[in-house]
């Protein structure tokens, strides 16, 4: 049977993740183009910290996603609902995409991602100054579908909450009763 | 002594100590690297220019010596941007100071095969002692001596104003070598 609303976990996961999200682009953005200093390096690593922790959080987000099912959308005309499921589904792999391909740019460019400077994640490819170039625009490009999906996702909450006062928003906050 | 037998002796210690002594430095098969720490992550670099003069019997290493010179603009920190900011004034100023310079005063042996170099280092115009240890491999042509030490950047002012920092840049940079020095026999063969 479909719930009739998240779980306190999976709205949890989903505020904390917007948070992150909310972290690391905009100092992804900020930090490239500084000029290098030691502020610059701190923030690289920042960034990779945060990085890190979006796919961690991403990886419990979908275990928790698969074995508590969401409560189905509200009524609306069906081209929303495949929008949102669609704009849901692209979210969720570029939520494991981007860090990734994050990860892997760090690794072939030469400067291995250590978790809060604590925990080395293996070099999952070699130094190699062409894969490095290419993973930074693969990076960049997804970061840029991440901003449009996000617009688009906010849009629709916001849309749904002020044009139709209905629930979906609602739904996504602890004091919601179904 | 007999005239001839003179002449045989003299003969073997030439051929014996032409034999043993390599001058021949070989950049192709030697490489400097070095790993610094950038938020306590470990990054590798190299220089991809240098020169040595070099004379030592990997037989008997005390006797050797070596001078080294490194094209500090020749630079490979694994990132554009680096490489850019640590040629300049305040990392190596490589314009006012292009080259770092290694002499050895002393090679020792310190057991299990190892020995060290000591010697002067100077680079932006600060000379500090330093003691490399190294380990010889005889291979075919010559031998390959293969070190290590490591050189803290703030004592040569590697790394003056915000770079002084070393929680982002740590001031202790590990230092690799791998020389490869001929005989000139195998220069000569080389050659042909």
């Amino acid at each position: 049977m479909t719930p009739k609303r998240y779980t306190r976990t999976a709205i949890a996961l989903h505020w904390l993740m917007a948070l992150l999200i909310f972290s690391a682009f905009p100092l992804g953005v900020y930090m490239n183009d500084l000029p290098l200093s030691p502020t610059k390096l701190q923030l690289f690593s920042y960034h990779k910290w945060l990085g890190i922790t979006i796919l961690l959080a991403a990886a419990a987000r979908l275990a928790w996603r698969v074995t508590h099912p969401a409560p189905a959308l509200l009524a609306m005309p069906r081209w929303q609902h495949l929008a949102a499921h669609g704009i849901h589904h692209l979210l969720y792999v570029l939520l494991f995409a981007i860090p990734l391909s994050g990860w892997l740019m760090s690794s072939a460019k030469g400067f291995q991602t250590v978790w809060f400077g604590v925990l080395p994640l293996p070099d999952l490819v070699g130094k190699n100054k062409e894969l490095g170039d290419l993973l930074r625009n693969v990076h960049e490009a997804l970061n840029f579908g991440l901003l449009l999906l996000v617009g688009a996702h906010v849009a629709g909450a916001l849309k749904h909450h002020f044009i139709e006062r209905d629930d979906t928003l609602r739904r996504m906050t602890f004091r919601y009763k179904a | 002594m007999q005239p001839r037998s003179l002449l045989l002796i003299t003969a073997f210690t030439a051929t014996v100590a032409m034999a043993a002594e390599l001058t021949q430095f070989n950049p192709e098969k030697s490489q400097i690297t070095f790993i610094s720490k950038q938020m306590g992550v470990p990054v590798d670099g190299r220089f991809k220019k240098f020169d040595a003069k070099i004379a030592v019997d990997p037989a008997k290493p005390e006797a050797g010596k070596a001078q080294l010179e490194i094209d500090l603009a020749s630079i490979d920190t694994g990132s554009g941007e680096a490489d850019a900011e640590v040629k300049g004034k305040a990392w190596f100023n490589s314009a006012a100071f292009p080259k770092a310079t290694f002499v050895s005063s002393q090679v020792r042996a310190i057991g299990n095969g190892r020995y060290e170099a000591l010697g002067k280092l100077t680079i932006k115009g600060t000379t500090r002692d330093v003691v490399a240890p190294f380990t010889v491999r005889q291979e075919v042509g010559g031998a390959l001596f293969d070190g290590s030490f490591t050189l803290n950047r703030l004592q040569f002012k590697i790394g003056e104003g915000m770079w002084t920092d070393t929680s982002t840049v740590a001031d202790e940079i590990q230092v690799k070598f791998k020389v490869f020095v001929a005989g000139d026999s195998a220069k000569s063969a080389a050659k042909k």
